[in-house]
């Protein structure tokens, strides 16, 4: 009890400095959704209808997700050097697949019948992409969205090891100089805020999930 | 040339890359203006493929399609699917869109503008038989099947196209619901007179809806060619033979009117006349039976001798009843049932006003039959001497 006590004492006397690693964290977090996304749908598109291509790109994105967390990061430092590049290229690299799997995966489950029937009325490949293909897949991507923001936000945590900024830092302070003074706490703060930001990045999307989903889809 | 077919398939075919046998071998089909030519034939005869290749969501591998004489085997084929209506069994609403803008997708995309759009929607919803304040703003989760099918056709004739393709559109539809759209769509048709190829793989929907119909064996080959009537009445093959099925024969007989059979003239006379004279007239025809009838000449009793001897006046009690009627305009093939549910195998025949016509039986309808079976062969055998 008291220990909880002693966390919210240190949160309340360093607010404003852990506000500002978390909307660092967020920053980059959302950065790096927005171009994974736009990247994804449009690679998802591509490969859709082409099955050897389609099996590459979902194989790689796989692979990029098993690589250690640690190793990616570092990895780019020769190319991008230390600070927040590095952290944000290796991140869109994690957040590539659930978004691509869910692209293709979607554009999978629009009907047959309904993409004959938009052809069958003369809508062009464009078209048919633009006003039926994505929108009926939509909220299957918007779910992909969703799960590499959660998977990113928890890795972002990580970028603080290539100079990055973000909540990282408060788990990274903390463990570095453990059994000292407030090192718990901050690791703790760490934590907990890269929690809460996921949590409150989810309902964000859920919201846009639904604003964005046209009514007739919606159960 | 005045008598220009408004589709012509010009020895048309389609081999799939890495098939040696065409699915579609050297076709060549007219289609005319205003008429509902069916296709009918087993499952995987190529009808659907001959349909699809009609707006060229298949292209064709030889061979070449004209509209209206035009050659649309090289436009752009989206620019082509837009004058062309197409309908197919699982409908393929646009779930994210309401039933307005499903049936707008067409006339948006040529550019109309927003009032004649929304007069437009509403005039194909109320064809379809749907009420436009009721379904203008609903989705497509929200009809049943009947209804979809209708939004389907509504969706179709969006930018009021020649010519309609339709492949099984009533295919997966409850019977009595089937039965009801394909009349309401014959009802629509009457009024718009559309260019319409239907496929189906049911010989009886093919009879109704058809007003000629292709039966097509292996590789889309045209086996026969003709009206419902005359194929009916003179199955060429016995492959065609076969496809029509049992009782085909009576299936004919949908197409032959009570009016057009001679009927039997039996005596007649109405409850105001005596007795006396019912009895004269039935020896002038040398019957055993007349017709009694009332003031407007409305059948009301079979009379015998017998009945007419109480020299009593003659009402709804003398006699025998008449039972069902039928009436000029009515098909033999009611006609024949009514026949086969009446003990003496004959049917009375009322005109229009309800006024008694004459007295037909089966062999009229034997008749009828042997005649329309005669025509027809006779058309063959003059079409094969002039060939």
């Amino acid at each position: 009890m008291e220990a909880l006590g002693n966390w919210f004492t240190y949160v309340q006397d360093n607010f404003s400095y852990i506000m500002e690693a978390t909307l660092d964290h967020a920053r980059l977090v959302l950065v790096v959704v927005v171009a994974a996304t736009v990247f994804s749908v449009l690679l998802g598109v591509f490969v859709h209808r082409r099955p050897v291509l389609r099996v590459v790109a979902l194989t790689i994105s796989g692979i990029l997700l098993t690589i250690p967390s640690l190793a990616m990061f570092a990895l780019f430092i020769p190319i991008f050097g230390i600070g927040n590049p590095p952290a944000m290229v290796a991140l869109f690299l994690y957040a590539i697949l659930p978004i691509l799997r869910n692209t293709v995966t979607g554009l999978d489950s629009v009907p047959p019948a309904v993409v004959e029937s938009a052809k069958g009325m003369g809508m062009s490949s464009a078209q048919q992409l633009v006003r039926v293909k994505l929108p009926l897949a939509w909220p299957v991507i918007m779910t992909g969205v969703r799960i590499s923001t959660l998977l990113v936000v928890s890795i972002a945590a990580i970028a603080v090891l290539v100079g990055g900024d973000g909540l990282g830092t408060y788990i990274q302070a903390g463990l570095t100089r453990l059994g000292l003074p407030n090192a718990a706490n901050s690791v703790w703060v760490g934590v907990v805020f890269t929690v809460l930001l996921g949590l409150v990045l989810d309902i964000v999307l859920a919201i846009v999930q639904r604003l964005t989903t046209p009514r007739g889809l919606r159960a | 040339m005045s008598n220009q077919p408004k589709i012509r398939l010009d020895r048309v075919g389609k081999t799939y890359p890495g098939t040696k046998t065409p699915a579609v071998e050297e076709l060549t089909l007219d289609v005319h203006e205003g008429e509902i030519l069916v296709l009918v034939g087993p499952s995987g005869c190529g009808k659907s493929t001959t349909l699809r290749l009609i707006n060229r969501m298949i292209e064709p591998s030889t061979g070449s399609i004209l509209l209206d004489g035009e050659d649309v085997t090289k436009v752009n084929p989206d620019k082509l699917r837009r004058r062309i209506g197409y309908v197919i069994q699982q409908i393929g609403l646009f779930p994210h869109q309401t039933i307005s803008q499903n049936i707008a997708t067409v006339p948006k995309m040529l550019g109309w503008d927003k009032e004649r759009i929304r007069e437009q929607v509403e005039t194909l919803l109320t064809a379809v038989g749907l009420d436009p304040d009721v379904y203008r703003d609903r989705f497509p989760k929200e009809l049943s099947g009947g209804q979809a099918q209708r939004v389907g056709v509504a969706r179709a004739l969006g930018a009021d196209p020649d010519i309609m393709l339709m492949d099984e559109p009533f295919g997966a539809i409850d019977p009595i619901t089937r039965d009801r759209l394909q009349n309401e769509f014959l009802r629509v048709q009457a009024e718009l007179h559309k260019t319409i190829v239907f496929v189906t793989h049911d010989i009886d929907e093919a009879i109704k809806m058809g007003d000629r119909i292709a039966i097509l064996g292996d590789r889309s080959t045209i086996r026969q060619i003709d009206t419902p009537e005359r194929i009916l009445a003179y199955p060429v093959d016995e492959f065609v033979d076969d496809f029509i099925g049992a009782g085909s024969t009576i299936k004919g007989l949908n197409f032959l009117e009570v009016g057009s059979l001679k009927q039997i003239d039996y005596p007649t006379m109405t409850t105001s006349e005596s007795p006396e004279i019912g009895v004269s007239r039935l020896d002038e025809a040398y019957q055993e039976w007349l017709v009694l009838l009332d003031d407007a000449r409305r059948p009301i009793r079979w009379v015998r001798r017998e009945d007419l001897a109480g020299h009593t006046p003659l009402g709804n009690e003398s006699g025998e009843p008449v039972g069902d009627k039928l009436r000029t305009d009515d098909t033999l093939f009611h006609a024949l049932e009514l026949m086969v549910q009446s003990a003496a195998g004959q049917t009375i025949v009322i005109d229009a006003q309800g006024a008694y016509a004459g007295v037909v039986d089966t062999t009229h309808l034997n008749q009828a039959i042997r005649r329309a079976q005669r025509e027809a062969r006779l058309h063959y055998e003059e079409l094969e001497a002039n060939s």
